[in-house]
């Protein structure tokens, strides 16, 4: 249900360690609650973030939602694609939505994410 | 009673319905001890009555149509087509609510969408929004903008902006990280006001945000910001300009070939007649990048189900209602029905029109300067002007103003004493398509009379 | 209905519209007294007749519905009738065709009528003084939060610190952040009212203030009102009251007598001066003796049997508008109190919190109420029961639309799902709150047996549901001559 390959927060983003860089998106679970996204607010490059900061906002017609970063590092890169279109987190949330790429200062705080399994697990609880 | 159609049956069959006694059980939650205050008011007037008393307070007001009046300052009296008012008192406009429920209030969502198109071409600028409470607090968001945007807290405001605008900015900074310095732009030369922007260039640095601007200026000037503009490049700073008397964006360079930010300013002139100072509306217009920091209503185009076009309340994710505490501004109500009248007005004049009426006011001004020149009047404005201009009065602004008044019938203008203590010698003169030739006559006469002082 | 053409699409190049007055001097060339780089080159503007200027307006206003069409039930908004004699007097040569820079002496009548009006205010709410000068409630909002902050500050402290409720109109919190405040929320008791252990927890000495709305959002009189005031109040802390459900506690409770110690007016929901579409507004500020230093000047005094205008000294927290205000709005709340009296005005909220009671009755068998005793002015159903069928609240108010009848406010607050916030106000007749139960019913039965007729609606309106979704992601603002 969720891809297997990469770790989930408990606010519904994911994180992809490809090398020594994360890739971070938010799940096919969040996208859905959200509905049609219209904007998705992006940091800059070179700026850095701490796990659990901010670092931007996603919105729906009737609601924003902050994003949170999943570790500590330096933003290397945004998907400028999201600009012209945001549907893209819908669509391929995984893939293609993606929206950080992050340098992690400390990659061994993936270890205490979520695995596709808990997350699911954590999601059903939520509707419990 | 009054508006409420409920009887006494229809009271009593609710009633029933809600299973009370009596409507006074309804309250029964209010603390008993404050429960049904006695309010001293004046009794009830049916309509006759109150029409008869409200005309007595309106007979205590001087109305402009009835003596020569050379007031502006931010205010000016315009000529606004019959239909505009016409059009102002159809139900469905004035009547109505903001249009959430975008299905029931195309006609408003339309017209918004109008009216920001409009400013839009009158400002140069990319985007507008659909009004602000007034001219006044469209600068004060305006510069809350900028703060945010660039994250410093300097804000170089020249003094030759509006005062009770620079006034509203410092209340609505005074709680926030906001460092506003007003720093003067002009300099007397013996008896004329010259403009100097050198200050404001040198006033802006790299802790500064934006610089405001106004053209034309409180005084009349329209001035080359250019030199402003660069310096606020330079830092890193963003320039709000204001909008004297928006008649002028029908003659003058629009601001937005000035590479300024954002545009804001008083639309009230196109909408109707001055009602003591308000509702006004305040445009606001910006570049496309900084539309998601736009405060306020914005209409949207769209389509529906059916592919037909259609408009929507868009971007309502800046507005408190969904952002809350963190949204742009907290503004709901803004001037809707003022944007309308403005609206029907610029379409009604179409641009001929609008150029038209503003080589009048600029006619107007110089016609005037020039009759009060040829009575003695010494001339104080230095550069180009619009529809404003300054006169040196020997004896004090505000003694001559009265002299003129009380023994003349003429209200000569603005005593700038009211607002710039040391320039208590200046009365600033506005005219527009609406001043007569008879009544500069009267101003160039009363002057004369008045200048044995 | 055919849709509208935008009025740059219509009229033809070189058309003219509206005559400008006659030339009154000999001519100006703008190219002898502004240097040619002043003066503009191109001015786009739409090349319309008349005659079409009229009829576009006039065909756009057909697409509205108002407060003289039919109901318009939006909670919070006090959607009641606008008298037209309020449209008559506003237009008095002498309350409009007025400069705002004249002498004191040339504008008696105005200050007489904001001087008077200011002082019936007060004696509504129980306040001893009343600024008029805010535009809308949210800036009536700002200034008195700032003349709370000012209080503190007189007083040697800083408080960084507001209390808003978790039902609070959105208003609330975003002044809270325009006052350089801290944004604390406070979640609503089971039962609708404060919840006096969260206020208790949240309450210390760096809360500058709470902003309660009165009767509540959910259309509560706050049961426990005495005891939270008290609390807010012992550490020192003001109570900022949101007037915007004032229109069920006119003649039956002061909030000034409850301890408020201050709280702003919309003067275009409980004194009928007309919405217009979204604005022009009036907010009024009434505060206790404490805080009237710090209103927005200048004030209008009295003095030798006149009135003047007095510049406000330092406490003043300064200006919120460029003049005194919006005066024409003010004329018409000034004129809708003169029409009433003390005693209609007591009757105008009688018969509004009966009609939401009425109605709260009537509408109760066929849809939730998640609070289920007496409201005041406005109720608050749920559209829950139709959610389990699968049609959620944004589906009943767009068939609503169709019955013709504007849908009451929806999704707010917050704290109740799918909510419906419903008030008739004073001026719907028992004929005309039974249409709207038949309607409701109607719906509520159609939600059971043919869910499609909701889900699809509106059907009878100008346009069908619109596609907000685009409009967001690409955001179409204005008209620019290549778009067509």
């Amino acid at each position: 249900m969720y891809p297997g390959d990469v770790r989930y927060t408990r606010e519904h983003e994911w994180v992809r360690l490809d090398g020594q860089t994360a890739v971070i998106g938010i799940t096919s679970y969040a996208q859905d609650e959200l509905g049609d996204v219209v904007y998705v607010e992006l940091p800059s490059v070179g700026e850095m973030v701490s796990l659990g900061s901010e670092f931007g906002t996603v919105e729906s017609v009737k609601a924003v939602s902050p994003l949170f970063a999943p570790l500590a590092g330096e933003i290397v890169e945004v998907n400028e694609a999201l600009i012209g279109q945001p549907e893209l987190v819908n669509v391929e949330p995984y893939g293609s939505g993606w929206m950080i790429k992050v340098a992690a200062s400390t990659p061994d705080e993936l270890d205490s994410l979520l695995e596709a399994e808990a997350y699911e697990q954590f999601v059903n609880d939520l509707h419990a | 009673m009054t508006y409420t159609p409920s009887t006494d049956a229809d009271r009593a069959t609710m009633l029933e319905a809600v299973g009370v006694a009596s409507i006074n059980d309804l309250f029964i939650d209010v603390p008993r001890e404050h429960r049904d205050p006695v309010l001293d008011l004046p009794p009830a007037l049916p309509e006759t009555d109150v029409i008869r008393h409200l005309s007595t307070l309106s007979a205590k007001n001087l109305v402009l149509e009835n003596i020569p009046s050379f007031l502006g300052g931010g205010f000016y009296r315009h000529f606004v087509p019959a239909l505009v008012d016409q059009q102002l008192l159809r139900s469905e406009w004035y009547t109505a609510y903001t249009p959430y429920q975008a299905e029931m209030a195309q006609g408003t969502l339309q017209a918004m969408y109008e009216f920001q198109s409009l400013v839009c071409d009158l400002t140069g600028m990319q985007v507008a929004n659909a009004s602000l409470y007034d001219g006044a607090s469209a600068l004060a968001e305006a510069v809350l903008l900028c703060r945010n945007l660039v994250n410093r807290p300097g804000v170089v405001l020249a003094d030759s902006v509006h005062p009770s605008y620079r006034a509203v900015v410092n209340t609505y900074t005074r709680a926030l990280d906001v460092d506003v310095r007003t720093v003067s732009s002009v300099r007397r030369d013996k008896l004329s006001l010259m403009s100097d922007p050198q200050a404001v260039i040198d006033a802006i640095d790299d802790q500064t945000c934006c610089v405001v601007v106004q053209r034309p200026d409180f005084f009349g000037v329209v001035e080359n910001i250019e030199p402003i503009v660069a310096a606020a490049r330079r830092h890193g700073a963003r320039v709000i300009s204001v909008v004297g008397d928006p008649v002028s964006l029908g003659l003058l360079v629009p601001p937005g070939d000035s590479g300024v930010d954002i545009v804001v300013g008083e639309v009230r002139s196109f909408a109707g007649p001055l009602a003591y100072g308000g509702p006004g509306a305040g445009m606001f217009a910006t570049t496309s990048e900084l539309i998601r920091r736009v405060p306020g209503r914005i209409a949207g185009r769209t389509t529906d189900e059916d592919g037909r076009p259609g408009f929507v309340l868009t971007l309502q994710t800046r507005e408190q209602h969904i952002r809350r505490e963190r949204a742009t501004s907290n503004i709901t109500t803004n001037e809707a029905l003022v944007a309308l009248g403005a609206t029907i007005t610029l379409s009604a004049l179409g641009p001929r029109g609008l150029r038209q009426m503003a080589e009048q006011c600029l006619t107007a001004a110089h016609r005037t300067a020039d009759a009060l020149a040829a009575v003695g009047a010494t001339l104080a404005t230095s550069g180009s002007y619009f529809n404003e201009f300054l006169v040196h009065a020997p004896d004090g602004a505000g003694h001559r103003l009265e002299r003129l008044r009380v023994e003349q019938d003429v209200i000569g203008g603005l005593d700038l004493g009211r607002f710039y203590p040391e320039l208590d010698d200046l009365i600033l003169v506005a005219a527009t398509e609406l001043t007569t030739a008879d009544e500069v006559r009267k101003f160039a006469e009363g002057w004369k009379a008045t200048n044995d002082g | 209905m055919d849709s509208e053409p935008l009025i740059h699409q219509l009229g033809s190049s070189g058309r003219d519209g509206v005559r400008v007055p006659l030339p009154q001097f000999e001519p100006v060339d703008p190219e002898d007294v502004l240097s040619q780089s002043e003066i503009r080159s191109g001015l786009n503007l739409p090349e319309v007749s008349e005659i079409d200027v009229m009829r576009h307006f006039l065909r756009l206003s057909h697409r509205n519905h108002s407060v003289d069409t039919a109901m318009y039930p939006l909670g919070s908004c006090t959607m009641k009738y606008n008298p037209k004699v309020n449209e008559v007097v506003a237009r008095l040569p002498g309350l409009s065709d007025v400069h705002p820079y004249l002498p004191d002496g040339d504008v008696q009548g105005a200050l007489e009528l904001i001087h008077s009006l200011e002082a019936m205010l007060a004696e509504i709410t129980g306040f001893t003084a009343v600024s008029t000068q805010p535009s809308a409630g949210s800036q009536g909002e700002l200034a008195g939060i700032l003349g709370i902050l000012s209080y503190h500050k007189a007083r040697g402290e800083r408080r960084t610190q507001v209390l808003v409720p978790d039902s609070a109109h959105g208003t609330n919190p975003a002044t809270g952040t325009m006052s350089g405040l801290h944004v604390v929320n406070l979640p609503t008791a089971s039962d609708g009212g404060i919840d006096l252990d969260e206020l208790d927890a949240r309450l210390g000495p760096d809360v500058a203030a709470i902003m309660l709305t009165l009767p509540s959002t959910l259309g509560l009189f706050e049961r426990r009102i005495i005891d939270v005031i008290e609390r807010v109040h012992s550490v020192g802390a003001q109570v900022y009251c949101d007037g915007a459900n004032m229109n069920a506690m006119l003649g039956r409770v002061r909030p000034a007598d409850l301890g408020v110690d201050v709280m702003h007016l919309n003067l275009h929901k409980t004194f009928s001066t007309p919405h217009g579409g979204g604005g022009p507004g009036a907010g009024a500020l009434a505060v206790q003796k404490h805080l009237e230093c710090f209103l927005p000047g200048p004030r209008i005094e009295r003095q030798d049997g006149g009135y003047v205008l007095k510049e406000a000294d330092t406490s003043s927290i300064g200006r919120v508008h460029a003049h005194l205000g919006n005066f024409g709005n003010l004329v018409r709340a000034y004129t809708y109190i003169r029409s009433h009296g003390s005693m209609g005005l007591r009757g105008a909220t009688d018969d509004a919190v009966l009609n939401a009671n009425y109605l709260r009755a009537r509408l109760s068998s066929d849809y939730d109420v998640p609070y289920d005793r007496i409201c005041m002015h406005e109720v608050v159903l749920a559209g829950t029961r139709q959610k389990k069928l699968g049609v959620c609240t944004i589906d009943i108010a767009k068939r609503l639309i169709d019955y013709g009848i504007h849908p009451p406010t929806i999704y707010f607050p917050l704290i109740v799902d799918e909510a419906l916030m419903i008030e008739p106000t004073e001026t719907e007749s028992l004929e005309s709150l039974d249409h709207f139960v038949n309607v409701m019913q109607k719906i509520a039965r159609e939600a059971e047996s043919d869910p499609d007729k909701v889900l699809n609606a509106p059907v009878n309106a100008p346009v069908r549901r619109l596609d907000e979704v685009s409009a967001n992601r690409r955001p179409d603002v204005r008209w620019v001559p290549e778009s067509n």
